[in-house]
């Protein structure tokens, strides 16, 4: 069996091996942004959300997602399905 | 990526925190604590460590042997947030930090990290050809110069301590701190005087 990477190992990736760096792409993060990591960090100080279990659930989504969401709307999905998964929230909370 | 969120994710958002409220797992002012204090880290702070290494042997032994420690030292708070190594460049050795799995950056040191260190291209392509990298951000090491790439991780971030500029003996630290951008740190640019050349 050929091993393929992981989609989000990228160390090396042929696939963006033409893709330029884009050294002026520097926006400042937006509200939401901004909300969603402070979100993450108070969960983490309160104990209830890990960076690998972050990791873990970022790396879990979809290729379609993990390519086309933003980098922040991906930080969300995992918090959610952490939190849910916890029991903390449930997903009658977030319909 | 960059970009705006989707009414959807805005609307997930909401009720992600609504429910947490409302379950007393967090406030407002919480959330409100954090953002501000986000935005406060800044690479000011990595580039008031370097300057302090530059001018104090002290100081660098410490920030190489312990850089969470150095940092504290500076009033950051780094409770909570994986150990920072700092990766100390030599004339004949430059370091460049890239998080190939995800994006991991010293956020207390650096600040929010700027979407090019997040993006699929630098992460891919920073460890099978930092030269041509480094190319885009306008920077050519000297001939002779070995590069080392340093993978941030979930569990241990990196910073770099450049090398100090000639030309800079006798300053002092506030002026040698204005020289260090969050690039520098990163390793994808040198600092210099303002209109030498890189290589000098």
């Amino acid at each position: 069996m050929t091993e393929v990477p992981l989609k989000h190992d990228l160390g090396g990736s042929p696939r963006f091996r033409c893709t330029p760096v884009e050294p002026d792409d520097d926006a400042p993060p937006n509200d939401f942004d901004k909300r969603v990591d402070a979100v993450r960090s108070v969960l983490r100080d309160k104990k209830l959300f890990t960076v690998d279990e972050m990791r873990l659930n970022i790396e879990r989504l979809h290729e379609t997602e993990y390519f086309g969401l933003t980098y922040y709307e991906k930080w969300l999905r995992s918090v959610v399905a952490v939190m849910v998964a916890k029991g903390v929230v449930t997903w009658e909370d977030l319909a | 990526m960059a970009g705006e969120p989707t009414a959807e994710s805005i609307a997930l958002l909401d009720k992600l925190v609504a429910a947490l409220k409302r379950r007393g797992v967090m406030t407002e002012e919480d959330i409100q604590a954090r953002v501000a204090s986000a935005d406060r880290a800044s690479p000011e702070t990595g580039a008031r460590m370097v300057a302090r290494a530059w001018t104090d042997p002290a100081y660098r032994e410490l920030l190489l042997r312990d850089g969470s420690a150095a940092a504290e030292a500076m009033g950051v708070r780094m409770a909570g947030n994986p150990p920072l190594g700092v990766l100390e460049d030599k004339p004949d050795l430059h370091h460049l930090v890239v998080c190939t799995l995800c994006s991991c950056y010293p956020r207390a040191v650096l600040g929010y990290p700027p979407h090019w260190y997040k993006s699929v291209a630098y992460r891919a392509r920073a460890v099978r050809e930092p030269r041509a990298v480094l190319a885009e951000f306008g920077t050519a090491l000297p001939a002779g110069v070995k590069i080392r790439v340093v993978d941030s991780t979930a569990d241990y971030r990196w910073m770099v301590l450049p090398l100090r500029p000639a030309g800079t003996e006798g300053w002092a630290e506030d002026r040698l701190a204005a020289l260090v951008t969050r690039d520098h740190l990163v390793g994808v640019s040198l600092p210099a005087l303002q209109g030498a050349t890189q290589a000098a």
